[in-house]
């Protein structure tokens, strides 16, 4: 075959490809606006589910999916950034640090229905939390924690390695240096890695099926003990278990979901171009 | 001449990288406001000594030090915090390296870190720092900008000042001037041979006419050992060694 038209079928065929990548998401997203804005309004965002969810809000959804991911942060956050630095600025090449790693590494392939399991196991049986925020939120909190934590790891490791000589070199601990020489560089890396966790714990179904969602329940969670309905959780069940519920509402909730998911990412992808814009070394 | 007292004085001193040998059996004392210049080729080990005067070679993973180093007769490894070593012993890399903050801010980090808040202390460390690293009248109307934005040599000069504002005994040098134009390099050597009326001068230099216009006296290494020690004048003049004079006539390195 003549070379220029090899050239035009390789071009051709690269570029199908990548409007494969992008036609999904966009007809994901048509396809939801085209069928759920028509529900969405200040009552349906803002009022108690009726009727057997067929009528009224997803108030309570919301919420208690907006508890769940802010109790999965304050979990999760502390814990893998404060791994993190110890991997990176403290831990040494040797088995126990290599073990962490490989944890870290499988705790990210874990399915997230296992992680449902292992939550209802463990915090709603063992520890006698019972169906609750609580139990919902460690549970995602644990399986967002790889994600913090290897971020936060790549945000420590791209800090340069002559920041913490200098420090040192001017008479500072090894804490001092990794508090005012290395945290504040490598906060917005760690801020975005939190971001990409609050996402993915958002819009997770399967952790929070054992441990806290419940299928219908007309009211605001009272405390940390409490169920709370969420909105994957009550998408799956308006789509799959009621009959009878309108089109407009099942789309509209996807549509509240994906909103939301999808400010998060953005706030990620901002804090990340804001990050590289000020980096000067 | 007068006898001066002795700053620093190493006694078999041994560096080992896991199985290499960085620096072999070194016997030296390095004398109070003297610019004691270190000259050799790459890998002989000079800055390998520099960075144990301060225990940066801590940093270094698998590095093993033995031996013994003193400060003012104090062991360096036993007899005092790695911190206040660190404070006394003040070092400026071979590249300029500024904090990603500003120059104020990098000029009062190491007080910063002692625990000095006032206000008023912090100004006046400045301004004197910044003095005596002739860099005051530069920068005097810009203190809250980024260090990131001065050139080169003015950068050098800043790391100058922030270790001068912890008020150190002793200045290192690792190649100070190696990334910078002859001009910057003519008023780092000025602030030098000025500096050394306070403070005890360590300068380890690629460049042997460096080491011949500002130092008192010089030590050649070579592949980790100290081949001789002796007054500048006198090694650049009749050196007793011939790998010695083969170095500074350029035969080698």
């Amino acid at each position: 075959m003549h070379p220029r038209l090899t050239q035009k079928i390789a071009h051709a065929v690269l570029l199908l490809a990548t409007l494969l990548v992008v036609l999904p998401v966009a007809a994901i997203l048509v396809i939801i606006v085209a069928k759920g804005a028509s529900a969405i309004s200040w009552d349906f965002l803002f009022s108690m589910p009726r009727d057997g969810m067929t009528a009224g809000g997803i108030f309570p959804a919301i919420l208690g999916t907006l508890y769940l991911v802010l109790g999965a942060i304050i979990f999760a956050v502390p814990l893998g950034v404060l791994a993190a630095v110890y991997l990176v600025e403290y831990s040494s090449d040797n088995w126990l640090s290599r073990l962490v790693k490989l944890s870290i590494v499988n705790l990210a392939g874990v399915p997230s229905v296992v992680y449902g399991l292992f939550g209802l196991g463990i915090f709603v049986t063992f520890f006698h939390f019972g169906a609750s925020i609580l139990s919902g939120s460690l549970t995602l909190g644990i399986m967002i924690l790889p994600v913090i934590i290897t971020s936060s790891r790549e945000a420590l490791e791209s800090v340069p390695r002559h920041f913490r000589t200098v420090s040192l070199s001017l008479g500072a601990s090894r804490w001092q240096t990794i508090r005012y020489s290395v945290l504040p560089h490598a906060l917005p890396g760690i801020l975005t890695g939190m971001i990409l966790g609050l996402g993915r714990a958002a819009g997770e179904t399967a952790p929070i099926l054992f441990t806290v969602a419940a299928f219908y329940l007309p009211r605001l969670p009272q405390s940390i003990f409490d169920q709370t309905m969420a909105l994957p959780y009550h998408l799956y069940v308006i789509s799959t278990q009621v009959p009878g519920i309108a089109e407009n509402v099942r789309y509209g909730t996807a549509l509240v979901l994906l909103t939301l998911v999808l400010l998060l990412n953005l706030a990620a992808i901002i804090l990340r171009s804001r990050f590289r814009r000020k980096k000067k070394w | 001449m007068v006898e001066q007292s002795v700053k620093f004085s190493v006694r078999s001193f041994h560096v080992h990288y896991g199985h290499y040998n960085a620096l072999r059996d070194l016997n030296l004392d390095i004398r109070a406001n003297e610019i004691f210049t270190v000259i050799g080729p790459a890998n002989s080990g000079k800055t390998t000594f520099l960075n144990s005067l301060n225990r940066l070679i801590d940093l270094v993973p698998a590095s093993r030090c033995s031996g013994e180093i003193k400060l003012d007769g104090i062991d360096i490894r036993h007899g005092m915090e790695v911190e206040a070593l660190r404070r006394k012993v003040g070092i400026v890399f071979a590249l300029p390296l500024p904090l990603p903050i500003s120059i104020f801010e990098n000029v009062v980090y190491g007080l910063r870190m002692q625990g000095i808040r006032e206000q008023r202390r912090l100004d006046e460390a400045v301004e004197r720092s910044l003095t005596e690293a002739y860099l005051w009248e530069e920068v005097k109307d810009r203190l809250s900008t980024p260090a990131m934005n001065l050139s080169g040599g003015q950068q050098q000069r800043l790391c100058m000042a922030r270790i001068l504002a912890g008020q150190p005994d002793v200045l290192l040098f690792d190649e100070p001037t190696s990334g910078l134009d002859p001009i910057s390099t003519a008023r780092i050597e000025e602030t030098m041979l000025i500096l050394k009326d306070k403070y005890t001068i360590v300068l380890v230099t690629n460049n042997v006419a460096q080491a011949a216009r500002v130092g008192e006296r010089t030590a050649f290494f070579l592949m980790g050992e100290m081949i001789e020690v002796s007054e500048t004048s006198k090694m650049f003049t009749t050196p007793a060694d011939k790998r010695t004079s083969d170095y500074i006539t350029g035969k080698f390195g």
